[in-house]
């Protein structure tokens, strides 16, 4: 019989790596985003909720919501490719239709019409002929058996697959970012747009790739997350759009426009708040993360591994 | 035919008038220089062919193709490249990731690394620092970085903005040195500067902005010496 202390210091482990890593994708959207053309990209949160309500109307069209449904093998891979693409062209067509025509407007209005598409995402996905105003439960589309059991937790499939997808993604975007002429693109579009245009650089479609990157990324997470809790709410800014919105605060807490900074921010806002739950109490989920943030804000404004700017005059 | 032509182009930053009808013409082969004092449109002239701002009417034309208001990164792709004021280097990228930025048009793997040996000649320095991130270059190599980048695209013209800008006097005559080399080797030139002194003994023809028109045009060598450009421009007399 393991030591139940140490059965709950692993347990929380656990779930701090599972919900930190898809935090970080999320976070990675923000701050790719961020990045290149110095905004906050609002609906980004709304991407990782409709990733989550995506998968569930295609399993539910597919019949792998029916009560007593067992979904094929290929259900979990092929709907995580399905929201990814899907996602991913509404992410471009945001930026197509609502970002793009705003290039040369004040950056509070681009901001504003953010928060705007950011809305209007939530409320459209309550019509009928969307997801409805009901509460959904998603059907289990990834195999999820007890794998081990190590100090009395048992590792489970869903939650090994939720970090290894999550980890596979972060290593390919980069990959793609460090080693493509892509990557190198939008490096450069981040540095300076103008003199990147000189260098030959389609700076529109560079800006296209990167949100539909993001989205994509968003869309897996908001896929993994409703495998690891199935609870689709309605209206989905009280859990899952939070939930978005928290990995925006990793995003500034790593250092906005910093790749990597996303990632650790992701993680650390998992262990934060997971363990704070765990160990302090559960109802204050919210409240250690947003503290955090406050703290780095206050100590380290430019985040952990961002540099501070001097905003020259 | 010249190479490069634009003629009565005129450019307005909102309600300010910045060029008002500027003309010029550059030969292929010879190094041109649009010299001028602060705020007389010489930036604006060079943004102007390479697309970085709208030109209001006028018509620029290079290689009998008219080019006016493409998008800049069209306009790399026929064979220009515009070293701009400040140089905008890529800070926190590497030396070598500004040139491979500089060669993002060109998808030829052995010319590609071919001209970047050719820059390594040009500039040794920067082979010393290919590794190094461009922010932490001085000044002199920042320059020659911004040159060595723009040459990475394999232009038939280059546009430099003020590449003496900010230097020291020993650097500025190799850089000086280093245009000629550049365009020995058959690039043509279209050079933005301050210092009329330098400019005009390097280039083959010279052109006289002030406050968005060109009120002199003619042989480097006939400027150099004419009453006005020498009490105006070179401080002499």
């Amino acid at each position: 019989m393991a030591d139940p202390a140490i059965t709950k210091l692993l347990q929380t482990t656990m779930d701090a790596m599972a919900v930190g890593s898809l935090y970080a994708l999320i976070a990675l959207g923000y701050t790719m985003v961020y990045g290149i053309l110095r905004f906050i990209n609002f609906a980004h949160s709304d991407i990782f909720m409709l990733g989550a309500w995506v998968s569930f109307v295609l399993a539910r069209a597919l019949g792998w919501a029916a009560p007593g449904a067992v979904a094929p093998v290929w259900a979990g891979p092929f709907a995580i490719v399905f929201v990814m693409v899907t996602c991913g062209a509404l992410g471009f067509t945001i930026e197509r239709l609502a970002y793009r025509p705003l290039r040369s407007a004040p950056r509070i209005n681009v901001l504003i019409t953010a928060i705007g598409v950011s809305l209007l995402l939530e409320n459209v996905g309550q019509l009928p002929a969307a997801f409805g105003t009901q509460p959904q439960r998603m059907p289990t589309l990834l195999p999820d058996v007890a794998l081990a059991e190590v100090g009395g937790v048992i590792l489970r499939s869903v939650d090994l697959t939720v970090i290894g997808v999550a980890v596979v993604l972060m290593l390919v975007l980069e990959w793609v970012i460090y080693n493509t002429k892509l990557g190198l693109a939008m490096r450069a579009v981040s540095t300076d747009t103008r003199v990147a245009a000189l260098m030959g650089i389609p700076v529109d479609r560079v800006i296209s790739t990167t949100f539909v990157i993001g989205s994509s990324l968003a869309a897996a997470a908001g896929f993994l997350a409703a495998m690891k809790y199935p609870g689709l709410n309605q209206p989905a800014h009280s859990t899952w759009v939070l939930l978005g919105l928290k990995a925006f605060v990793a995003a500034v807490i790593g250092g906005i426009g910093n790749l990597r900074g996303a990632v650790a921010g992701g993680l650390l806002i998992g262990v934060v708040e997971l363990f704070g739950a765990a160990y302090l109490s559960p109802h204050l989920r919210d409240v250690y993360v947003f503290s955090l943030l406050i703290a780095v804000l206050l100590f380290r404004p430019a985040g952990l591994l961002g540099q501070a700017t001097v905003e020259k005059v | 035919m010249a190479l490069l032509e634009i003629k009565d182009v005129r450019v307005s930053y909102g309600p300010v008038s910045a060029l008002q009808g500027v003309s010029l013409a550059v030969e292929a082969g010879q190094v041109v220089t649009l010299i001028g004092s602060n705020g007389a449109g010489k930036s604006t002239t060079l943004r102007a062919i390479s697309g970085m701002v709208r030109v209001t009417s006028g018509t620029v034309t290079f290689d009998g193709k008219n080019i006016t208001n493409l998008p800049p990164h069209e306009i790399v792709r026929l064979g220009i490249a515009h070293a701009p004021e400040g140089r905008g280097i890529f800070a926190n990228l590497t030396v070598d990731e500004n040139l491979e930025v500089g060669a993002f048009v060109r998808s030829d793997r052995a010319g590609i690394a071919q001209d970047r040996e050719r820059a390594f000649t040009l500039f040794p320095r920067l082979k010393e620092r290919q590794r190094q991130i461009a922010g932490t270059l001085s000044g002199g190599e920042q320059q020659m970085l911004a040159i060595a980048r723009a040459l990475q695209s394999r232009p038939r013209l280059l546009l430099l903005d003020e590449p003496s800008l900010g230097l020291a006097p020993q650097v500025v005559s190799t850089i000086f040195q280093i245009i000629r080399e550049i365009n020995s080797t058959g690039t043509t030139i279209l050079l933005v500067e301050q210092n009329a002194t330098m400019a005009l003994r390097a280039a083959h023809r010279g052109y006289v902005l002030e406050v968005g028109n060109i009120v002199l045009a003619d042989d480097a060598k006939v400027l150099a010496e004419s009453d006005e450009v020498r009490k105006a421009y070179l401080g002499i007399g």
